[in-house]
């Protein structure tokens, strides 16, 4: 048994935080957040220079990592400074499932994306599909050897910067059929795809992706045909690590921010952390900070076993920091009072990542439902 | 006991109900929901509308222009209000400053400004918290010195709601450094035309913007606009306090939230199914409306109390607490309820003239949630609240 972290990736933490102490504090943020592409090319470059894209990419895939601790490091450091940029979409998400998929002439764009050059986006729920991952109604058909492409996606993380999309497609099965599901890379300007941008509240851009008759060749396929979904599966597992490392990260940054405002705020002549009502409260964030810890470790661990048991401890963990999380963003509100509600103050930013990633691949309570259903099973 | 309304009672909500179906317009109800913002023009012009009915200030006596309804009647008209999305009263001048000045005012402040609360000449805001005075608000440091005819004001208010559009501010100053804190405050009323004031903006996590600092450079105010004595300010914003804390459980808010809660849930879907049919989700829902209507009769229990002539007391304390607590949870199920759809920044997913972002009602849901946090944290935070029960429960405890 042995819970230390690897002295690379001790290392690759600490470089990481101190890259964004020094660069990422509320004022550039809030710069970022109101930009018009909500990111820094900058700091992606940044990034990238520090090598934490190719920590999340096995030596398989040109990277020096790709296991769930190194995602959950890389996240838990992003999450601390409330880093907006894509780092989920572009790398977990798009050039996982590249690198899992893709032939050798489409793997070359992984290269890119740790190199920093190249964004992606998962082009996947739908206006319906809510958070059920099998549920996709966009199809597509193959006429000779091209393929018709046709719907719409909801909500899809950098789709404005990505290029190409990775589109899931419905080839044959219902509407909810883990059979039958297909990916494709559509080139963002191919004829009949329409973006319609917007900000998030969190922070970054989405899109509703519309695809009209989106012809592009049988070759763009990532994949077997109809058979995309363990893949999908997993690269989602490994989203669901990262987003429940970074509400780790975030967590630690809203706690710390918490005990120093506690122990300098007088209110009544005192510090109000000497205030036993308050104390206790922190007391149990701190409690629930230890059992949010476990679960990322339990996910991380298991990011590589039999997709149930991954299943199932990645639901376990994201319910839990589902849970925690609200307590934590909530309670950290609160003891701070209005000051933590206005935007120049780095907490609120940190709550709003907290709380809004309950919002990706599922809230507490979906993965309470997912894990009775693998439990049960 | 008798839970239901009196026939009077019932006649009197049936004309509220035809009054608010004639005033509120479904895009008056739309932007009050959050499917935008309103303007200045909006409050006042409701204000205005109100007025006219004779119903603006509805706790005022006759005497004073008000509607001098009692506590059951101003509850009705609370809760219709808020089921039917009206606007909410700009309280500062009315449920505020206005009862202050009745029992404490001089005759020519009564007569000069009530009327022009009424009218909407004035705007007024409160200038009562400060950076290091928030829960322990008799901490406050803004200075008003003697010089002749008036007072010379120095210092910083803070979270001063709608501040950008008040033209009048009423505020606690400090007129007395020598005696023990609550002793040294009196309460001035302030023309925020005078020159040194000036007005920041402070922008919410939502991006909002409805709350600001207020600084104060050498202000001269004249002596006349000191409400009551000197030095006794504190008896005076205690009192006013009270008055903040009516319709304080925000029952009619929780009802037509959860009404709204519930017409989403029927409208999402959840593996393949309405959301609604969920039944973890539905379980959530069912457990907030449980104790929505406990409070609702708690609520009714302590208002005929009020009707009654009895002052609450502790009651109003509990009531905050647990009100604040329904409400937040309402909208933590809200943003849950549209999934994915809760992460558009509603400021641009709703307004322009593009098509709203997914479902209609989905915008505004997250940045409710987050900017109601403030719930549990203004008018006396959920803290000195319990503090105060605990102290009034057990003596001296807590």
């Amino acid at each position: 048994m042995n819970f230390d972290r690897t002295e690379e990736r001790q290392m690759l933490s600490d470089t990481m935080r101190r890259y964004l102490s020094d660069r990422y504090g509320t004022e550039i943020r809030n710069a970022i957040l109101e930009s018009e592409t909500g990111m820094s090319e900058e700091i992606w470059s940044g990034l990238a220079e520090l090598g934490l894209l190719g920590a999340l990419f096995g030596e398989a895939d040109g990277g020096y990592g790709g296991d769930g601790f190194d995602i959950a490091v890389v996240f838990e450091e992003l999450g601390r400074a409330g880093v907006v940029e894509p780092v989920l979409d572009t790398a977990i998400l798009g050039g996982g499932l590249v690198a899992a998929l893709g032939t050798g002439a489409q793997k070359a764009m992984v290269d890119e994306v740790i190199a920093g050059t190249c964004h992606l986006a998962l082009a996947h729920g739908e206006p319906h599909s809510r958070y059920d991952l099998s549920r996709v109604e966009t199809r597509a058909t193959l006429n000779g050897d091209t393929i018709t492409i046709s719907g719409r996606k909801a909500v899809v993380v950098n789709a404005e910067q990505a290029d190409p999309l990775i589109v899931s497609t419905r080839e044959y099965g219902d509407a909810d059929a883990q059979d039958g599901i297909s990916l494709f890379l559509v080139p963002a300007n191919a004829l009949g795809v329409t973006l319609r941008g917007y900000p998030l509240l969190a922070g970054g851009r989405a899109a509703e992706v519309s695809l009209d008759e989106v012809i592009v060749p049988a070759d763009s396929r990532l994949g077997p045909a109809g058979a995309a979904y363990p893949a999908l599966a997993r690269a989602v597992a490994a989203a669901n690590v990262a987003l429940a490392a970074e509400v780790m990260g975030a967590m630690e940054n809203a706690v710390a921010l918490t005990k120093d405002y506690l122990m300098t705020r007088k209110q009544f002549g005192r510090p109000i952390g000497t205030f036993q009502a308050l104390a206790h409260r922190m007391a149990d964030m701190l409690i629930e900070m230890e059992q949010a810890r476990s679960a990322v470790i339990n996910a991380a661990g298991h990011l590589g076993s039999d997709a149930k048991t991954r299943d199932l401890q990645i639901a376990s963990a994201r319910n839990l920091l589902g849970r925690v999380g609200r307590l934590v963003a909530e309670e950290a509100i609160q003891m701070h009072g209005g000051i933590a509600m206005t935007r120049e103050y780095e907490l609120a930013h940190i709550a709003k990542r907290i709380v809004m990633s309950e919002h990706r691949f599922g809230d507490a309570d979906y993965h309470l439902e997912r894990f009775i259903e693998l439990s049960a099973a | 006991m008798d839970l239901s309304y009196s026939p009077e009672e019932l006649a009197f909500r049936d004309d509220v109900r035809a009054f608010l179906d004639e005033h509120v317009t479904p895009e008056l109800a739309a932007k009050v929901r959050g499917d935008g913002e309103l303007s200045k023009a909006d409050m006042e012009n409701w204000h205005a509308v109100l007025n006219a009915r004779g119903w603006l200030a509805t706790n005022w006596p006759r005497d004073f222009g008000g509607a001098e309804w009692n506590a059951v009647q101003r509850h009705i008209f609370e809760e219709e209000c808020a089921m039917a999305n009206a606007p909410r009263i700009v309280p500062f001048g009315l449920t505020m400053l206005g009862p202050v000045l009745q029992k404490f005012g001089s005759r020519e402040q009564q007569d000069y400004y009530l009327p022009r609360i009424l009218n909407g000449e004035h705007w007024w805001c409160q200038g009562y918290s400060e950076p290091g005075a928030g829960s322990d608000l008799a901490s406050l440091k803004t200075r008003a010195v003697r010089d002749g005819d008036h007072f010379v004001v120095n210092g910083q208010k803070t979270w001063t709601t709608l501040g950008q559009f008040a033209n009048w501010i009423f505020c606690l100053v400090r007129t007395d450094l020598e005696a023990k804190q609550q002793e040294g405050i009196s309460f001035l009323l302030i023309d925020m035309d005078t020159p040194g004031i000036e007005v920041r903006p402070i922008i919410l996590l939502d991006g909002t913007h409805e709350v600001n600092e207020v600084w104060f450079t050498d202000v001269r105010v004249p002596v006349e606009n000191l409400v009551g004595e000197e030095n006794k300010g504190w008896t005076y914003a205690k009192y006013l306090l009270t008055h903040e804390r009516t319709n304080i459980a925000g029952v009619g808010f929780s009802r037509a939230g959860l009404a709204a809660v519930k017409r989403m849930a029927r409208n999402e879907r959840s593996g393949g199914r309405p959301l609604i049919e969920n039944s973890h989700f539905a379980a959530r829902l069912a457990q907030v409306e449980i104790d929505l209507m406990a409070m609702s009769t708690t609520n009714l229990r302590i208002i005929s109390k009020a009707a009654a002539g009895e002052a609450p007391g502790v009651e109003a304390s509990m009531l905050k607490v647990k009100g604040t607590v329904i409400r937040q949870e309402i909208n933590d199920l809200a943003r849950r309820a549209v999934g994915p759809y809760a992460m558009p920044f509603a400021s641009e997913a709703v307004d322009g003239d593009n098509d709203p972002v997914g479902p209609d009602y989905a915008g505004p849901l997250a940045a409710q949630y987050f900017n109601n946090r403030k719930l549990s944290v203004f008018g006396g935070s959920n803290e000195i609240q319990r503090g105060i029960i605990a102290k009034v429960t057990m003596g001296g405890a807590g």
